[in-house]
């Protein structure tokens, strides 16, 4: 369903989608079944002349059950949703699968800093690679990031690939993703971080290998002149 | 306390009461119906705050840069402070007084058949405290800076250093307001529940008394138990702003998730502090215009019950991906869906309470109808966001703000106008239009869902909250999305345009509108046993007793289809 309308860029967002399917599904069907007995009851029992309203208590065995079976049937289709949630959540969130690559994504007011490891991929190296506003990443490569902030509460993005994660200042949270199809999509802010909240966007960029040696190798300080603190070419910035 | 007098104003109204000045009757009473008024009329006049603040920047975000019409241009700083400023008000400036402190205020000494509430001059302190932090708010707006932006959940350290937020001073103010406003609604719980445990009718026991005073006593059981760790952390939070404490500062030790806790412990108990007297409004009315007994009384109070008790072990699904540990939100994922349990059984006992009625839609009923059908809708996407995985995807976007506006809209507002509708005549003394208040209805619940149905595909679409201006963000921008922003905006203005149709309604029948008589509506519960409008010290006849519940209509005894609470039965009572 989502997929519909946001690509879908990441090996666990089919499975995000999947339970948000299946819980439409469920709450659907229940929403409207409910909202039919609702209308049907209201068209039925239209007050009629000389008709007095029926006498029920409602506390009567055979008269309770129309709550209790439907009390439940949401026993039941809860269980069900909470578990194919949690298996996600685990997927997603605990779960954190050996990495090809990690980077750096530092949030602060309003812009992002994301370190890339450069063309010997580690970070921390003289061949980092830092950039404003856009974050390269390689196709079918699995990515660890550090997520942080430098000031105030922000939240890390990426609608494609269904993540979402808030940067705290002080705390390095990890996560996991792996692209598993190129081209440009929007990173946003979530989390109300002051004024500039509403321009804090950034772009990712996912790229075939070939590309995307080819962007470390333009991009990457040159050794003998640059300190890691050297600040990039820009490589980012908003159309 | 004072209880002894007012109960000489009851009994001999006529010669032992002096007749009060304008400052005595309207500003300084100690009358509960009175203070009622206070709250109901402060309210009303904080949701015309609420609209503006909502015109506003939904008109930014339909017509991103254009000059509002009677505001002006809406700036990224102003948006802020409009959401922040339209996001408070309603749930602690409007929803709160409206249906806990007036209507908690109006109904249970007129409920419970005694003549005010055991403390009434805390009651007007409450309301005096009340006025105050909703005047401190507003000026907000007026201080160097601006009033606060940092969203009404004011996260820190957004909302902690002025140098973050920009608006020092208007961050002090909102939570020095917040704080206050808690204060006030303190003293009128513990009111509440003092009167209900001591000043019941004689021979009211506990399941004579109305699902609406129920609802109320257990709402305000849920605040008091809830809002003492944020009025702590309100505390913590105005010290790291003016001290320079740090209690949620990383730097100095401190850690701002801990905000987000001691807010949320608070924060969601809260959606059902307002959530059950809206509940309750409706049980009484389904009951009155379907001509029903309530279906299984019992089943609705212990699932009342159980909510609350729930809602205190469901607050972090706020926070699942906000830093808290990933484990964490299989516990509260668990709660939370546990929670649609007692929340959705009650309203299938609504439902079944209209089975075998006999229908009336009066404006009340639409109303109380309506609620059921639109609170559905908000309970059900519930289910989306309190399942963690898929929360991943819908935390913080318009998919939240959809969800919780299909709950909050039909508390604070569908709610409302349920209660006004039907207890004006009681507490006017006046009829209201039927005709005008149909108009009003579907002028509001039709937009209504224009607005919001745009906002779940906007959500689903990825939409994310709080952002003034998305032609910053490429993917926003596809196709019909900004249509799909246009529709909610329009459908917006014509819901604030049919407001003028309640409200013309409103005071034209408050001063024009025919007499009412003692009970309109042939209900069975004691509010419409005493005049309309009750005075002071509300029944004049003698206080009444109670022989049997609230909701005895069309017993098979009786040829009348209902039979008030206090009617002596003619053979012995069979209760």
């Amino acid at each position: 369903m989502i997929d519909q309308y946001v690509e879908s860029a990441s090996t666990y967002a089919g499975d995000i989608d999947n339970v948000i399917l299946l819980i439409l599904a469920i709450v659907g069907f229940w929403f409207l079944l409910a909202q039919a007995v609702f209308f049907g009851l209201i068209f039925k029992f239209k007050a009629r002349p000389n008709v007095k309203a029926q006498y029920v208590s409602g506390e009567k065995p055979h008269e309770k059950r129309w709550v209790a079976l439907p009390h439940y049937a949401t026993l039941v289709f809860d269980v069900l949703i909470i578990v194919m949630a949690i298996k996600v959540w685990h997927e997603v969130k605990i779960n954190l699968p050996e990495a090809n690559s990690t980077v750096r994504v530092i949030a602060q007011q309003w812009a992002w800093t994301f370190v890339h490891p450069g063309p010997d991929n580690k970070l921390d190296t003289a061949d980092d690679i830092t950039t404003v506003d856009e974050l390269h990443v390689e196709l079918n490569k699995t990515y660890h990031f550090e997520l942080t902030s430098r000031d105030v509460l922000h939240s890390f993005s990426v609608p494609v690939f269904r993540l979402k994660q808030d940067a705290i200042p002080g705390r390095i949270i990890k996560g996991w993703f792996k692209p598993t199809q190129t081209g440009q999509f929007d990173i946003q802010c979530t989390e109300i971080c002051g004024i500039g909240h509403g321009i804090m966007p950034a772009r990712i960029v996912i790229e075939t290998e070939a590309a995307h040696r080819l962007w470390n190798q333009a991009n990457a300080p040159k050794l003998a002149d640059a300190a890691p603190t050297t600040p990039p070419t820009s490589a980012g910035g908003m159309p | 306390m004072s209880t002894a007098a007012h109960a000489d104003h009851g009994h001999d109204h006529a010669h032992a009461h002096h007749e009060p000045g304008f400052v005595e009757k309207y500003l300084w009473s100690t009358d509960h119906k009175m203070i009622a008024m206070q709250y109901l009329f402060t309210g009303m006049a904080m949701a015309l705050v609420g609209g503006f603040t909502v015109y506003a920047f939904r008109m930014q975000l339909a017509f991103p840069g254009m000059s509002v019409p009677g505001y002006g241009r809406v700036t990224a700083t102003d948006y802020n402070a409009l959401v922040t400023t339209h996001g408070s008000v309603m749930i602690f400036w409007v929803a709160m007084p409206v249906l806990i402190a007036a209507l908690g205020n109006y109904l249970i000494p007129l409920m419970i058949g005694c003549d005010d509430m055991v403390f009434p001059r805390l009651n007007r302190l409450s309301y005096q405290l009340f006025l105050i932090s909703a005047i401190i708010l507003v000026a907000s707006f007026y201080v160097p800076g601006g009033a606060f932006g940092g969203a009404w959940t004011s996260y820190p350290p957004l909302s902690a250093k002025a140098e973050y937020s920009l608006t020092g001073l208007g961050s002090s103010m909102w939570l020095f307001a917040v704080a206050l406003e808690f204060a006030a609604f303190l003293l009128g719980g513990i009111n509440f529940v003092t009167t209900v445990m001591n000043s019941r009718a004689p021979g009211m026991k506990m399941f004579d008394v109305p699902i609406v005073v129920w609802m109320i006593i257990i709402a305000s059981i849920l605040f008091m138990a809830s809002v003492g760790p944020l009025i702590a952390g309100a505390i913590m939070l105005m010290f790291d702003q003016q001290l320079g404490t740090g209690f949620f500062d990383p730097a100095k030790g401190g850690d701002p998730v801990l905000w987000q806790h001691l807010f949320w412990f608070f924060g969601h108990p809260e959606v059902y502090v307002v959530l059950l007297p809206a509940m309750g409004i409706v049980a009484e009315i389904i009951t009155v215009f379907s001509r029903k007994k309530l279906f299984a009384y019992k089943t609705v109070l212990y699932t009342a019950i159980g909510t609350g008790v729930l809602s205190f072990f469901v607050w972090a699904h706020h926070q699942f991906i906000a830093g808290i540990d990933p484990r964490m939100a299989n516990v509260f994922s668990v709660t939370t869906l546990l929670i649609s349990i007692p929340v959705a059984e009650m309203v299938f006992v609504y439902i079944g309470t209209l089975y075998g009625g006999s229908i009336r839609l009066t404006t009340p009923m639409l109303w109380a109808l309506a609620f059921i059908a639109e609170f559905l809708l908000g309970g059900v996407t519930g289910i989306f966001l309190g399942a963690s995985g898929a929360d991943i995807y819908f935390h913080d976007t318009y998919f939240v703000v959809a969800h919780f506006h299909y709950t909050f809209f039909p508390i604070a507002f569908i709610g409302s106008f349920a209660a006004i509708t039907y207890w004006f005549p009681k507490m006017f003394g006046k009829m209201m239009n039927e005709t005008w208040g149909k108009v009003h209805f579907w002028g509001t619940i039709i937009p209504f869902n224009f607005i919001f149905i745009p906002l779940f595909l906007l959500g689903i679409r990825g939409d994310h909250r709080r952002i003034y201006d998305y032609r910053h963000f490429p993917d926003l921008m596809k196709a019909g999305m900004q249509d799909l922003r246009i529709l909610a905006t329009i459908s917006l203005l014509v819901l604030l345009a049919f407001q003028v149709v309640f409200l013309v309604n409103f005071f034209v029948s408050l001063f024009r509108g025919p007499k009412a008589p003692m009970n309109p509506w042939n209900a069975n519960t004691l509010e419409w046993q005493a005049p309309s409008p009750p005075p002071h010290g509300n029944f004049p006849q003698g206080l009444p007793n109670v022989y049997r519940g609230p909701y005895e209509y069309s017993h098979p005894d009786r040829k009348d289809d209902y039979w008030p609470q206090t009617e002596p039965a003619s053979e012995p009572a069979k209760t």
